[in-house]
């Protein structure tokens, strides 16, 4: 079991955790432009933290070996990786859908001055994972549900549905939707509990360009609506740069962090971020410290 | 290229007619064929009756045939509903514990595979002859139920059911509010088998009772008939079998397209 409180950070584990890095990655780093009017990253204590994190599954497979991550409150962190890197299971760990084979998760305690319960966790699949024969309304009210609906359930629903643009479509089907109304439809049911941490694991993956940007757009405006704190587990390297903050790139087989980087670009960022040499540039060193996450097995 | 829209929008309306028309048709040849071969060769009616001859029949004897109907039809339901409640149930209960699973398995695939034709004589020693029937409608038709509903529970997705453990949700919940809903499809396409085999497994029993001297369904008068050589009263009590199948598998059908009609990709009409 996942210790529910009774931690404390101390000083050290405060300090930021960079594994793995190769001095090629460190150059890179240090060649990044500064911004002076970038969004700083948050600096509190992590909200969670995965230390020296290790999963073997039955079958032997080493999916994640002395896996270190910090996620601190408010930020926007990718995990970036190819497929069969372990992220996802990094996030379903994170979840508590898998058990650590070795190692710790550690969550900051909900405190009186922190009402915001840490483990209130929101959490949407590659798929939209909609049940097909509840509507769009009845998916999002889902978790509610399983939890004895409580006051006002009604206008949380709507307010989750309005959120993600789904107002309309409150008494549609799953099928009668297109894929990007179907996500929208998944992040509403991840968003209708108000989740401290929002877990993403390669959300946009099945959509199209088109419908993934505006995803992308609509997510990012959401995360600074509402606070959260949000990981998200791509294997887009322009996806990761777009979104986050910090981007953590990881190796594959077995998967472990390689080095991560800071994303050093004010929001709101937009169609003019998009196609900036400051964002191209960000592109190109983080496919090169992936190619070279890669290079270390291959 | 301009005659590819007119056909795709003529197919769906022109296969709909032929669906309702051609069986019509083969129906009527049919009996024209049937009937002009009793005239021409002159066939007495207790080898092979006119299809005019059966028609009088059923319309002379429906007093008996009908009171025979709703005893067959009756039970007939009744076994249904306990195949539907008893296969429906033991799945959950498989689904539940893996013991009573492990436990009870093989007896209903050996209940399955064994022929009912030959269970329904020993039946007829130990019930009364109605429950006997019962029995053999029961055991025939609860195993589709039991075997769709058992896939069915057992095919749910597997990002839903974390979900749902992400959500802290009770053993209940996930059952009711996942699993049934999820296995529901299945379970309506094992309706649609059980409703035509507990129609067969009443009327096996009905000839196994019937032989002994017992009974009043279709299907006795059937044995009776052919006893007394009534061949016409034997085509008239089959004809009202066939249509009892009949309307049985299109009502379940309908049931089924009313419930899924929504949301699963069984009761979606595509456009070409």
């Amino acid at each position: 079991m996942i210790p529910k409180s009774g931690y404390r950070f101390s000083e050290k584990d405060h300090a930021p955790r960079i594994r793995n890095t190769r001095p090629i990655c460190r150059s890179e780093l240090e060649n990044v432009p500064a911004d002076s009017a970038a969004s700083p990253l948050p600096s509190g204590l992590p909200i969670v933290a995965l230390r020296d994190v290790g999963k073997t599954f039955a079958n032997g497979v080493v999916a994640l070996d002395r896996l270190d991550l910090d996620v601190r409150p408010g930020e926007f962190v990718s995990l970036l990786g190819p497929s069969g890197c372990g992220k996802s299971t990094a996030l379903r760990i994170i979840a508590g859908l898998s058990e650590p084979s070795r190692g710790k998760i550690e969550w900051r305690q909900a405190d009186a001055a922190n009402a915001a319960n840490p483990r209130r966790i929101g959490f949407v699949f590659q798929e939209p994972t909609l049940m097909p024969w509840a509507t769009v309304a009845a998916n999002a009210r889902l978790p509610l549900k399983l939890a004895g609906l409580g006051p006002n359930w009604q206008a949380r629903v709507d307010a989750a549905l309005e959120r993600v643009g789904l107002t309309g479509f409150a008494q549609s089907y799953p099928r009668e939707l297109s894929g990007g109304m179907k996500m929208r439809t998944s992040i509403a049911r991840a968003l209708v509990t108000e989740p401290t941490l929002l877990l993403m694991d390669e959300p946009f993956a099945a959509l199209d360009e088109i419908t993934r940007f505006r995803l992308n757009n609509d997510l990012l405006s959401l995360w600074q609506s509402l606070g959260k704190t949000v990981v998200f587990v791509t294997h887009s390297v322009f996806e990761s740069v777009y979104l986050s903050q910090r981007v953590v790139v990881m190796t594959p087989r077995p998967g472990r962090v390689f080095t991560e980087m800071t994303i050093d670009a004010p929001y709101p960022r937009d169609e003019r971020f998009r196609t900036s040499a400051h964002y191209a540039s960000y592109c190109r060193k983080v496919s090169e410290a992936l190619a070279s996450a890669m290079g270390e097995v291959t | 290229m301009s005659g590819a829209p007119d056909r795709s929008e003529g197919r769906p309306r022109g296969d709909q007619w032929l669906r309702v028309v051609l069986p019509i048709a083969v129906l009527a040849l049919g009996v024209v064929v049937w009937s002009a071969v009793v005239r021409v060769n002159a066939i007495p009616p207790y080898v092979l009756p006119s299809p005019e001859l059966v028609l009088e029949t059923l319309v002379a004897d429906w007093g008996v045939l009908s009171a025979s109907l709703v005893v067959t039809l009756i039970t007939t339901l009744e076994g249904f509903v306990l195949a539907v409640v008893g296969g429906v149930v033991l799945a959950v209960l498989f689904n539940q514990s893996r013991l009573i699973e492990h436990s009870l398995y093989p007896y209903a695939v050996i209940l399955q595979v064994t022929p009912i034709v030959a269970i329904a004589p020993l039946l007829l020693i130990y019930l009364s002859q109605p429950m006997a029937v019962l029995a053999c409608a029961w055991i025939v038709a609860f195993f589709p139920v039991l075997a769709n509903t058992t896939l069915g529970l057992n095919s749910v997705d597997h990002n839903l059911s974390d979900l749902f453990r992400l959500y802290g949700a009770t053993r209940w919940q996930v059952l009711w509010e996942l699993k049934l809903p999820a296995a529901l499809p299945y379970i309506l396409g094992g309706l649609k088998i059980a409703g035509g085999l507990s129609l067969i497994g009443a009327v096996v029993a009905e000839i196994a009772a019937g032989s002994a001297g017992a009974g009043s369904g279709l299907a006795y008068r059937i044995a009776e008939s052919g006893y007394r050589l009534n061949i016409p009263r034997m085509f008239a009590a089959l004809l009202l079998l066939s249509l009892a199948g009949v309307v049985i598998f299109f009502a379940l059908s309908m049931a089924s397209h009313l419930m899924l009609r929504r949301w699963h990709e069984s009761a979606i009409v595509r456009e070409v």
